[in-house]
């Protein structure tokens, strides 16, 4: 039985003009023990949606479907079962969770809190227990009586992963965890996840926007943009090949260090991810898109099968062209470069 | 390969009038904007009816009761008459009519607030944004000066300086301004110094700014809102100081304010004798204009405030 | 499509450096004199060649943007000198206002860097009246945002900064420095706050400054991605010093100095280095350690390489020279950089 599996996940914020659907049909499996990244940039939806798993979600919003934990679906749990579930089965790691730590309690005090929650446990095995915890990240057991100021943003994202592994869950979601990190802690920190899922035989769902970053971490990468899913893969296929022109124009902004194709020449698309609440038509891409044709805009957009185990959402994918898709787009340089490239042939 | 560029714009106005134009254009949208919604607090709503009340009221006072009712020598009703068809308001201890009084006295309570205020507002506004920009030790100096006068206390302060200085409504007001300005330098010495630190004021350094082109251009537009709001407020503090001054006997013997009138009400027994009138007219109308200048205040800030946070 | 441009012409044309830094060291004392200083620059040589676009990378801590501000004048360097066209720079506002109509700031985030109740036009045309520069306002303000790509300028004019796209708020503080026609242009992680997708164009500006108005580029950043994307020569910084530098293919392609090749390693997606990750992080730059000041950490010493080679004395006790702003790769090493190893202490050690 598949550990998370997410049908038709809808989840519209209330606004004054109206409800702004900031994931718009997302489906997602997670087995136990596998990795998956989400990739995608502001706005996409991409944070939202794992704040639903958990149904950590602002009041006011609507959701539509469902998200399946071992099984159970957690939007219509009953709040009792639901706080018993938060924490134990499924944990987040939020983004700029370095400045969610309480600045006036000791970093030992708030992972204990955690524990506390959950468990009647005694202080002695509590403090034992968030001892081992810390090892378990990587910061001696004597840290617990630290100030989250007196730890580096390394090591206060390394509090955030231990209290999340608090209650032994089995699937752990970090939201952007690297974002805002050195390169080298980075590398830290996605090593440390690694070397956890192994151990604890932890399910994990990464997302951020560095496409490289799960490429070189997770087994499948699922992409976003506007809300919807437009491609999904094994990891190493998907960054290499892309089925789909964003997951291309993604790949392309990190460029490969070596690589002379990039060489003074960066890739890059025009314009901005778009604003929930104002999409375009059709497929949500097509005005950002190198490749886009007149079917575009209009289009009943769905996921498509390319290949073993790959879909994506993209008009030259139904039709089998998948070479025009994987057309680097680097951006002209010089004055007669188009501020946004618009759409049409 | 490529398209042509379908250009995501930003909306504008017509570009035959030259850029500054329409830049005071902009501004008066955004000043519309504010206004609109303000209106939309009830509060601010009544609180601002009040206030243009009593100051319509201080202003043309003069035209429908003549300054002659204030003359002792030419008081006709008896004293300490309750309210009836003649005096509306009852009569004082020389037989003046307490409605003139009151309405008299609006124009010195609301005048010599008014004037404390902008005493008040642009000493600490100056401490403040100096402190807040220049920092290390001006800040140190100004802000020792501002414990300073803050922890001095208000009244025995008054007191001496008053006394010193004569009474007048001008020195009441020069008092008043000169012991309230701390709290006015500390808000805006927080906000100057959130602004300084911010980026665009490194960039504008960066091009070549002097620090009286930062001031100018940067701190003091990014204040001036907080500022507002909180003049709104200390508006209602130095009415009140005014009336307390005045109550103790500081004030300008020869002007009635509302806090004289309560001074008279107490020297010459009003309560003992009965002669509520005498009491309650000053006192519900200093209740009602500071509690109208909070309302604005409150509303001001629900106003502001978004703003004030996005920047 | 595989148009990557070739090498621009003036870097090596053999034109004297227009910037160059000399032994500048930015220590920040610690409040009123008690504690140690933090040496947040300490020892550095670097230069600049005119046409030429020079990364600084280099992780959190390590320098670069004290650097970076000492070199606008935003900062007062404790020692050393910074020339512009071999002219120290002055020091205050006034002395400083004719050097900062030749050298301009890019910020890392174009949404602080805009006063959101300025609009477009006004923040285009604030240096412009700083300076009381002569000529129609206008078409300064116009030629300016056309040169940044923002087409057709005179929409813009009214915009304001909420209303435009990332991308395009970063043009308005590209074009805000244009505005001035200055020579150079220091860039602060021109490209970190923006969206992944939205790089490509602001670097695809800065090459296309480069290639038409002869600019030359400082660029400050942690993403060695960036250097190799649009960089003619790279420095990496360790904590207030430069550790390497050199062409940019060079460096990258074969990292002389333990540091640069572990942070090299790390990136995801370089293949031609086997993962080295460092433990911990970065010391405080108050406790800047005695030797080389990478040592504790450093793999080629904890691997006995070090040893073998028998530096391993040198690297623990003995400072490493300031390096000097050459043109070949050099990297601050007594291990890997024959030059460094002969040169040894007594010359331009720094403290």
């Amino acid at each position: 039985m598949a550990l998370l599996e997410v049908r038709d996940l809808t989840v519209s914020y209330p606004s004054r003009a109206g409800a702004v659907p900031a994931v718009r049909g997302v489906d997602l499996t997670l087995d136990p023990g596998q990795t998956l990244g989400l990739a995608g940039e502001s706005g996409c939806g991409k944070s939202t949606m794992a704040a639903a798993v958990l149904r950590l979600l602002p009041p006011g919003t609507k959701t539509s479907g469902t998200v399946l934990l071992e099984g159970e679906d957690v939007l219509t749990m009953r709040p009792g079962r639901l706080r018993a579930v938060r924490w134990t089965e499924a944990a987040i790691v939020f983004q700029g969770a370095m400045h969610a730590l309480n600045p006036v309690r000791r970093v030992g005090d708030q992972i204990a809190e955690a524990i506390h929650l959950h468990d009647k446990v005694g202080d002695k095995q509590t403090t034992a227990q968030v001892g081992e915890l810390l090892e378990q990240v990587g910061l001696p057991a004597r840290r617990a009586a630290s100030y989250p100021h007196e730890l580096s943003g390394g090591q206060r994202q390394r509090v955030m992963i231990a209290m999340a592994l608090a209650c032994l869950p089995r699937l752990l979601i970090a939201d952007e965890p690297t974002t805002a990190l050195d390169v080298m802690v980075q590398a830290q920190v996605l090593a440390l996840l690694e070397e956890l899922r192994r151990e604890l035989g932890l399910a994990l769902l990464l997302i951020t926007h560095d496409l490289s970053v799960l490429a070189a971490t997770c087994e499948r990468i699922a992409v976003m943009y506007a809300g919807r899913i437009v491609e999904e893969g094994p990891a190493a296929q998907v960054f290499e090949a892309p089925a789909h022109p964003y997951t291309t124009a993604l790949a392309g902004a990190f460029p490969t260090i070596g690589d002379r194709a990039s060489r003074r020449n960066p890739h890059g698309l025009g314009g901005d991810p778009p604003d929930p609440r104002d999409l375009p038509g059709g497929c949500e891409f097509h005005p950002r898109c190198p490749v886009s044709v007149a079917a575009c805009p209009t289009l009943d957009v769905q996921l498509w099968p390319a290949g073993d185990g790959r879909r994506a959402a993209c008009v030259h994918v139904r039709d089998g062209n998948l070479d025009l898709v994987r057309q680097a787009t680097p951006v002209p340089i010089g004055e007669d470069a188009p501020v946004h490239p618009g759409a049409g042939p | 390969m490529t398209q042509p560029a379908t250009e995501i714009l930003p909306p504008s106005l017509p570009p035959q009038l030259s850029p500054r134009a329409i830049v005071r254009a902009r501004r008066r949208q955004a000043a519309a904007r504010a206004w609109r919604e303000y209106r939309r607090s009830p509060e601010g709503m009544v609180g601002l009816g009040i206030l243009v009340v009593f100051v319509a009221v201080a202003v043309f006072v003069p035209l429908f009761i003549p300054a002659s009712e204030l003359d002792v020598t030419k008081a006709t009703g008896a004293p300490f008459s309750p309210p009836s068809a003649e005096f509306p308001l009852g009569t004082d201890e020389s037989g003046r009519s307490v409605l003139a009084l009151t309405l008299w006295g609006a124009r010195v309570s609301l005048l010599v607030g008014f004037l404390a205020t902008v005493i008040s507002v642009v000493i600490g506004s100056v401490v403040g944004i100096t402190a807040g920009h220049f920092g290390r030790w001006t800040d140190s100096l100004l802000m020792r000066v501002t414990d300073w006068f803050l922890v001095i206390p208000f009244l025995p302060l008054a007191i001496v300086l008053a006394t010193v200085l004569g009474p007048s409504l001008a020195n009441i007001a020069f008092v008043i301004g000169i012991t309230s300005w701390p709290g006015t330098a500390r808000i805006v010495r927080a906000q100057a110094l959130a602004v300084t630190s911010r980026p665009y004021i490194e960039r504008a350094r960066a091009l070549g700014a002097g620090d009286w082109h930062l001031i100018s251009r940067h701190i003091l537009p990014n204040t001036v809102p907080l500022i507002f709001a909180n003049t709104v407020l200390i508006v209602a503090v130095a009415i009140l100081s005014e009336t307390t001054l005045a109550f103790l006997g500081l004030g300008d013997p020869l002007r009635v304010s509302w806090g004289s009138m309560l001074d008279s009400a107490f020297t010459h027994g009003a309560a003992s004798i009965g002669a509520w009138w005498y009491l309650v007219a000053p006192g519900v109308c200093i209740l009602l204009v500071v509690l109208a200048f909070t309302m604005v205040g409150q509303a001001l800030e629900g106003v502001l405030n978004p703003r004030l946070r996005g920047r | 499509m595989t148009a990557t441009q070739p090498a621009p012409a003036g870097a090596a044309a053999g034109q004297g450096p227009i910037l160059e830094v000399r032994d500048l060291h930015v220590h920040f004392g610690a409040r009123r004199g008690k504690g140690p200083t933090a040496r947040a620059v300490d020892g550095v040589d670097l230069q600049v060649r005119p046409g030429e676009i020079v990364a600084l990378a280099g992780e959190s801590g390590c320098g670069k943007t004290s650097l970076a501000r000492a070199i606008l004048g935003l900062v007062e360097p404790t020692r050393g000198q910074v020339l512009y066209r071999g002219e120290p720079i002055g020091r205050g506002t006034a002395a400083l206002k004719p050097y900062r109509r030749e050298v301009q700031l890019v910020l890392q985030d174009p949404t602080g860097a805009l006063n959101p109740r300025q609009s477009v036009y006004e923040s285009v045309a604030e240096g412009l009246r700083i300076h009381g520069v002569k000529g129609d306002e206008e078409t300064l303000v116009a030629d300016a945002l056309a040169r940044s790509g923002l087409r057709p300028p005179r929409r813009f004019f009214l915009a304001y900064p909420h209303e435009l796209s990332g991308g395009q708020r970063q043009r308005v503080v590209i074009a805000g420095a244009l505005a001035l026609e200055p020579s150079m242009l220091v860039a602060d992680e021109p490209v970190s706050s923006l969206d992944a997708s939205v790089r490509g164009e602001i670097l695809a500006l800065l090459l296309g400054l480069v290639r038409d108005l002869g600019l030359s580029i400082l660029v400050v950043t942690h993403d060695l991605g960036l250097a190799w994307n649009i960089a003619d020569r790279l420095a990496v910084m360790y904590l207030g010093r430069i550790v390497e530098q050199g062409p940019t293919e060079a460096v990258l392609a074969n990292p002389r100095h333990p540091y640069t090749r572990a942070l090299l390693s790390v990136v995801p997606e370089v293949h031609h280095l086997e993962a080295q990750i460092l433990s911990g992080e970065p010391p405080d730059p108050t406790r800047v350690p005695g030797g080389c000041r990478f040592h504790p950490r450093c793999p080629a010493l904890a691997s006995g390489a070090a040893a073998a080679a028998g530096v391993d004395g040198r690297c623990r006790s003995e400072p490493v020279p300031i390096l000097r702003a050459v043109a070949e790769q050099h990297a601050a090493c007594f291990l890997t950089d024959e030059s460094v190893k002969k040169e040894g202490a007594g010359d331009r050690v720094g403290r």
